[in-house]
């Protein structure tokens, strides 16, 4: 029977199929669905971009706060931000990338360590991140910082929030996002290039070191920016541990207190004295948050896109 | 690159070598099993020092004249900074658990829907604007869906519902539901895409409908995957913060109308602990309530995954 021949024994069939409701209801309704998310994604930019779009200025981005942060701008903010996420990022790419290359290049899969590792990355992932924020209050500041200064015979240095704290706090935060991104990266290295290293004599460090992360590379940036992206969003775990509601100069120092965008948000939104008087500020403060991560996702997107193409054009 | 460089020369020791490189590679192999052990160590770290901070709550007689386990659960206010201190957590239960329902009410159908339709119905252009705005949504951070619910949604959401208060756990619940989508979105879509082509071509090829095949056969085949991204996103609904913190009202009282303001235990925490005394009752009742909101979405994340575990064996095995 030719192809032509079968569709036509079909089409009767196909037609006499009743007006089906209840199916186009539920096409409907999960289009509707669909629909919904993209509507309330453009409302909520679409809010932010027509209220904020006038007062991002070069001023707004350049000034401080004036006038119980009624006017003036938001640099410090942004400053704080900024040595925030790079702090962050010092502290944990190391660690992520090196145990994401133990799990994937070192570990044995069933031996109990690395399915501790497996467990702990999990459940990382999963704690609140305002339970982040009491860890760093009760580890990082008053156990490590507070037995820092007793040993040192200081007064009260390290044991109080700072921005090495909130940092490091948002670094164990961060540390599955990218373990997982990295480890994600190592497993599109083709298996041809590891053996060809390690058949040339090379030791296992080498072929890691020379051959791997290398290859690896656009995933593990994915990794970092998601991570800095989060970091530069997340407010709960630095209410306690480093934030500051205003400061009048600019952090110098990792144990000085800092500013940052997200909490600035949180500030103005809801301590303000006069809301009307902050709104247009509060408005700005949001899109530039918005703008920062938003463009550190696109590129975490279209890394990871580039790197899922090489990927499937491998397997 | 040790070896490729350095010329075997007469009088070179390559046993010596040998050793060196040895040591090095084992040296290596300790330094990457530290970076691995740093996970496991920070949630011990977490649980160690939350559940400290916590312990007097249970061990400590002078803490426990003011705040303890029955007060939590028999005296019906929450006024830690009143005269006489009174810690009852039923008001904050009754908020958590008014603005999780109402979010998760709002979200799961929303999210579930929305990958059946990405899945199994969407043309490929359709597809390739929905996932983009779900990344999109994904990225905002909590603390801009906090300001969204208290600046905008409240506006108009009060007109709709006739709320005695703007914020309220309604309120804070749709904008805690926007949160969450993504979440349920994106586990649900990942388990609807695992099920084999197959399984869709057999129920086509039987005669069923597209959204028959969706709906009998695709959806029950991911069911265990909707579960985990039902329970993934019920533990970030439980554990957020910042939204709940900005559009819920934040006012501890006990009632059952999703239209008067609520406090979660997230949110007391993130509102008090800046001004307690540390070491006082009240920090020590906070740091309590951290574990509590720890433990619970640990088991709910370990149900997630055992869930995932099924789907996988499941689809595994056929």
């Amino acid at each position: 029977m030719t192809t032509d021949a079968l569709r036509a024994t079909l089409r009767p069939l196909k037609k006499s199929r009743p007006f089906d409701l209840a199916g186009l209801s539920f096409t409907a309704l999960s289009g509707f669905a669909a629909f919904l998310i993209v509507a309330m994604v453009a409302v909520i930019l679409g809010d932010v971009v027509i209220h904020g779009a006038g007062t991002v200025t070069w001023e707004f981005l350049s000034a401080a706060p004036k006038e119980g942060m009624t006017k003036g701008g938001i640099f410090p903010a942004i400053y704080g931000t900024v040595l925030l996420v790079v702090l962050m990022t010092v502290a944990l790419v190391p660690f992520g990338v090196g145990a994401a290359v133990y799990l994937h290049e070192y570990a044995r899969p069933d031996a109990w360590f690395t399915r501790a590792v497996r467990f702990a990355v999990a459940n990382l992932a999963g704690v609140p991140s305002i339970v982040y924020g009491l860890f760093g209050l009760g580890f990082f500041i008053h156990f490590i910082g507070g037995s820092v200064d007793r040993a040192l015979g200081l007064d009260v240095v390290f044991g109080q929030p700072a921005l090495m704290w909130a940092a490091l706090t948002l670094a164990l935060l961060n540390l599955p996002v990218v373990i997982v991104t990295t480890e994600e990266a190592l497993r599109t290295v083709p298996r041809e290039m590891r053996e060809a290293s390690l058949g040339l004599g090379a030791t296992r460090w080498q072929m890691v070191r020379h051959v791997l992360l290398p290859q690896a590379m656009p995933g593990i940036l994915t990794g970092a920016i998601l991570s800095v992206s989060r970091g530069a969003g997340e407010v709960a775990p630095i209410l306690f541990t480093g934030a500051a509601y205003y400061l009048p100069f600019l952090p110098h120092s990792p144990t000085d207190q800092f500013m940052e965008l997200g909490y600035h948000v949180f500030v103005l939104a809801t301590q303000s004295p006069d809301i009307d008087a902050t709104k247009p500020l509060l408005y700005g403060t949001v899109l530039v948050l918005l703008l920062i991560t938003f463009l550190l996702n696109i590129t975490a997107i279209l890394l990871r896109a580039r790197l899922r193409a090489q990927l499937a054009g491998r397997s | 690159m040790t070896t490729g460089s350095r010329p075997l020369r007469p009088g070179h020791d390559a046993a010596a070598f040998r050793r060196h490189q040895i040591l090095r590679e084992n040296v290596i192999a300790w330094i990457l099993r530290g970076c691995a052990f740093s996970a496991v160590a920070g949630l011990l770290l977490i649980v160690l020092f939350v559940f400290k901070e916590a312990w007097p709550i249970l061990g400590d007689r002078v803490t426990q004249q003011e705040a303890n386990l029955a007060g939590f659960f028999s005296q019906p206010l929450w006024q830690p900074v009143s005269e006489t201190p009174k810690y009852g957590f039923t008001p904050l239960f009754a908020g958590t658990i008014k603005v999780v329902l109402v979010s998760m009410l709002f979200a799961v159908p929303i999210g579930v829907l929305a990958a059946l339709f990405a899945t199994e119905f969407a043309s490929p252009r359709l597809r390739e604007i929905l996932k983009p705005c779900i990344e999109l949504l994904a990225g905002i951070p909590s603390v801009v869906l906090g300001f969204f619910g208290l600046m905008v949604l409240a506006s108009w959401l009060q007109p709709i519902t006739h709320a005695p208060v703007r914020l309220n756990a309604f309120n804070a619940g749709i904008a805690l539901g926007l949160g969450i989508i993504p979440t349920v979105f994106t586990v649900c879509e990942d388990a609807l895409r695992a099920v084999p082509k197959s399984f869709r071509e057999a129920s086509l090829a039987l005669g069923a409908t597209p959204w028959q095949t969706a709906w009998n056969v695709a959806l029950p085949a991911a069911s265990a995957g909707v579960g985990a991204g039902v329970l993934l996103g019920l533990a970030r609904a439980v554990g957020e913060t910042m939204i709940v913190l900005m559009a819920s009202g934040n006012a501890a009282i006990t009632s059952g109308d999703v239209f008067d303001s609520a406090r979660t235990f997230s949110a007391t925490i993130a509102a008090e602990l800046a001004e307690v005394v540390v070491g006082s009752p009240h920090y020590a009742t906070l740091f309590f309530l951290g574990a509590l909101l720890f433990l619970l979405t640990f088991f709910i994340n370990v149900a997630a995954g055992a869930f995932v575990d099924r789907l996988r064996r499941k689809l595994a095995g056929a």
